[in-house]
């Protein structure tokens, strides 16, 4: 998707620190874009941590990092093929 | 390493011949000691202090400022040690309780800072202005769990000056609050207090930290058990807590953690308890009878003292300058060879019950004790000596 | 070509924290370290020097964070954080201080010198986590309990009136007030920065989820249902009148920015007076402009 010429959608990956988390569901509850959500499987301490269900629609807006009591999540920007890098700041 | 001496700053320095009460000594010894911060609350008989402070200090570049509370006062007291500053507070009886709880924190971790206690008639609101010595083994025992402090006992307005230095010194050496246990009637005597020019007063500096940043670890002890410090803002980045804790100050809450920090922070002080310990003894060699005292107490003595020598008894004198730690050899070694102690305090008999710890069945212990509200009669420390000579 | 971060598996946020001391204590659902990331974030987004950072926290369930924060950071004694901040600050002028402790231990144990730290105007920040009890020792009713909540020991509901902290902090003579909540993350973060650059008391109240406790107490579900809670009821009001702002059990949430004032700090009333008092006599102390040049 392009818009205004040149401008894209910025593009994030997520980085799920498994045996960190607690299950609490915030980050899956709060996606705005419906990334996330809980998986079946169990990690060491016996909880769902999520898992990437969406990865496409993650637009880099952080709030699954920002909303994660255990900092096990976090995103990074997704570089695209074509246009230039841009510096990876998060959105006010 | 070894303790780093100082000249002390001039500017704090009030070098002269003065006529000044006890209170108004501690002030100017803690100025002359390099004490830059004060927080304190107004209690009769320290009163004094406080205002003298807040007059002096902000004309030799410190802060004062009284706090609501002395809850209040002891816990800036250790966020200014751990600021980099020198902290004194100065109370009495009923402040002194409720400051028990932070000298507890301050002991766990390592802080130095002087806390003056002006003691006065208790228990409870007591007699706020006459004078007594009923705090001793509060200074030791008031705050909960085990735990080693200094404390000592000036017995005049010179020496309030003279020991706020050397508290001052102790505290920065052993990473340890120290008491200046003195009472209402130095307090407020006056006498002549010689402040000596300041190249001829000897400062103990912080022992800070020098190694490398990265291998800083808060609690790691140097051969005679105390830890080098820092302050905030040195980019440390520093932890510490009240919690039982590791040598890296984070807290680990099992029996062996637990064992090994009250081991430390008690043998830090009864390690260094030789050299800590300052005893003032007179005619002891050849006495039967030694009478122990400490602060005002000890100069009411002379005179029974003197008189218990016409009436051809055997006495000496021993002047505790240091009440804790207690000094426990001296008291032994006496016990084998003397024939009694007498023990005159402004209170039911506490250091007494120290003097008996460690001369148990060897000596007899003849307590002189006074309730407080004024200093002992002579007579009556003359009339325990008699019983103890009998 | 996707390109990977850096670090592959390193969380920004680990820049600010105790990594040795990770997992932490805090129960699952707990808003806490959610306010702790939002903390780590002011700091970034003020490029605050970490080195002049001092974090002062007390005993409860927040007073924990102090041993999480990479900063200098001092775990004291139950209610007696702010006079131990203010020493520190007092003694080292140059440092940020932030007070990150708990209702019970700020406005319960603590209230005596939280008011008179505001009536200084001390120039600390004050971030406050409510999450409505006493969490650490297991749920009892605190200061800020609402009435008719359970607590441990109000087990037949809370009969007492609870503390409004943002009237409280007002009327005691705080310059920066605000509450939100810890789903507020970026208005969270917003606070935190703006405190930061406040010169004078700022109190930052944020409403947390207690789920162990106080939820598990009241019934009211786990994390979720509390979040879910404040983004209903929540309303953004800045500049309300804090004689407004009580909170009732499970009710209305007024949220925002109510204080913002300039005020002489302590340290500038005292320079101010003491250098006027005494002329040449005064040793001015401190630095007088704290400003970010």
């Amino acid at each position: 998707m392009v818009y205004f010429g040149e401008l894209k959608p910025k593009k994030g990956k997520i980085h799920i620190i498994k045996d960190r988390c607690k299950g609490c569901g915030f980050c899956v509850e709060y996606c705005p874009e419906d990334v996330l959500e809980l998986s079946e499987e169990f990690n060491v301490k016996g909880y769902h941590p999520p898992y990437v269900k969406n990865e496409d629609n993650c637009l880099y807006c952080q709030l699954c990092e920002t909303i994660c009591p255990e900092f096990a999540i976090f995103v990074t920007l997704k570089e695209e093929e074509e246009s230039e890098s841009e510096k990876g700041e998060s959105r006010p | 390493m070894k303790v780093k001496k100082v000249k002390a700053d001039p500017k704090g320095v009030l070098t002269g011949a003065h006529y000044m009460d006890g209170d108004y000594a501690l002030a100017e010894g803690g100025l002359a000691a390099g004490c830059r911060f004060f927080a304190g609350y107004p209690i009769t008989p320290s009163t004094e202090t406080a205002e003298r402070f807040s007059a002096r200090i902000p004309t030799v570049g410190g802060v004062f400022i009284q706090m609501e509370d002395e809850l209040g006062s002891i816990a800036a007291l250790i966020g200014a040690s751990w600021g980099g500053k020198k902290p004194m507070t100065v109370t009495s009886g009923p402040g002194f309780s409720l400051m028990m709880e932070n000298i507890g924190l301050a002991c766990m971790q390592e802080t130095p800072l002087v806390i003056a206690n002006v003691q006065r008639g208790g228990p409870s609101t007591g007699l706020p202005t006459l004078t007594g010595q009923q705090d001793m083994m509060q200074a030791k025992f008031g705050s909960h769990g085990d735990y080693e402090i200094i404390a000592l006992s000036p017995d005049s307005p010179q020496e309030c000056f003279d020991l706020t230095i050397e508290a001052f010194n102790l505290a920065e050496t052993y990473r340890v609050p120290v008491f200046i246990m003195t009472d209402e009637c130095v307090g407020h005597m006056h006498e002549k207090v010689v402040i000596p020019p300041a190249e001829e007063i000897e400062i103990v500096e912080r022992r800070w930290y020098t190694g490398p940043k990265d291998e800083y670890l808060p609690y790691q002890r140097e051969e005679d058990g105390v830890p080098p410090m820092i302050k905030a803002g040195d980019g440390y980045r520093m932890h510490t807590t009240g919690l039982t804790h590791d040598k890296h100050g984070y807290p680990v809450i099992n029996a062996e953690c637990q064992r090994e920090n009250v081991t430390d922070i008690i043998e830090k002080i009864r390690g260094n308890a030789d050299k800590i310990i300052k005893l003032e003894e007179k005619d002891v060699d050849d006495a039967e009878i030694v009478v122990i005292s400490y602060g005002i107490t000890s100069r009411v003595a002379v005179r029974a003292v003197q008189k218990a020598r016409k009436a051809g008894i055997k006495i000496g004198t021993l002047r505790m300058v240091t009440c804790w730690p207690f000094p426990e050899k001296r008291i032994r070694q006496l016990s084998k060879k003397i024939k009694a102690f007498v023990v005159p305090e402004i209170n039911y008999g506490q250091m007494v019950r120290e003097v008996q710890r460690n001369s148990v069945d060897r000596c007899k212990v003849v307590s002189a004790p006074h309730c407080g509200g004024w200093v002992h009669d002579p007579e009556d420390i003359f009339q325990a000596i008699k019983e103890a000579s009998k | 070509m996707t390109k990977k971060a850096k670090a592959e598996a390193e969380n920004p946020q680990e820049e600010y924290l105790r990594m040795d001391r990770i997992p932490h204590i805090w129960c699952p659902g707990c808003g806490i370290g959610t306010v702790v990331t939002s903390f780590n974030e002011a700091l970034k987004k003020n490029k605050e020097d970490l080195d002049k950072v001092a974090v002062v926290s007390g005993i409860g369930c927040t007073g924990r964070v102090a041993g999480y924060v990479k900063l200098d950071s001092f775990h004291t004694t139950h209610g007696r954080a702010v006079p131990f901040a203010t020493g520190l600050k007092l003694a080292n002028p140059e440092l940020k201080v932030v007070v990150f402790s708990g209702d019970g231990d700020i406005f319960g144990i603590g209230g005596n010198h939280f008011i008179h730290a505001a009536r200084r105007n001390m120039d600390l920040v004050i971030i406050c986590v409510n999450n409505f009890n006493y969490a650490m020792t297991g749920g009892q009713v605190a200061a800020t309990t609402p009435t008719d909540a359970n607590a441990s020991t109000a087990p037949y509901g809370n009969f007492e009136y609870p503390f409004s902290i943002p009237y409280l902090a007002d009327a005691c003579g705080a310059t920066y007030v605000a509450r939100w909540t810890a789903l507020h993350l970026r208005r969270v973060t917003k606070s935190i920065q703006e405190a930061l650059n406040h010169r004078g008391l700022s109190v930052i109240e944020v409403i947390t989820p207690c789920v162990t406790l106080y939820a598990r107490r009241n019934r009211l579900g786990d994390g979720l249902n509390l979040l879910k809670y404040y983004h209903d009821k929540s309303e953004i009001a800045h500049g309300a009148d804090t004689r407004t702002l009580g909170i009732g059990y499970q009710d209305k949430l007024i949220v925002g920015k109510f204080v913002h004032k300039e005020k002489p700090t302590f340290l500038d009333a005292m320079n101010e007076h003491l250098g006027t008092v005494l002329g040449d006599d005064y040793q001015l102390y401190g630095r007088i402009n704290n400003d970010k040049d």
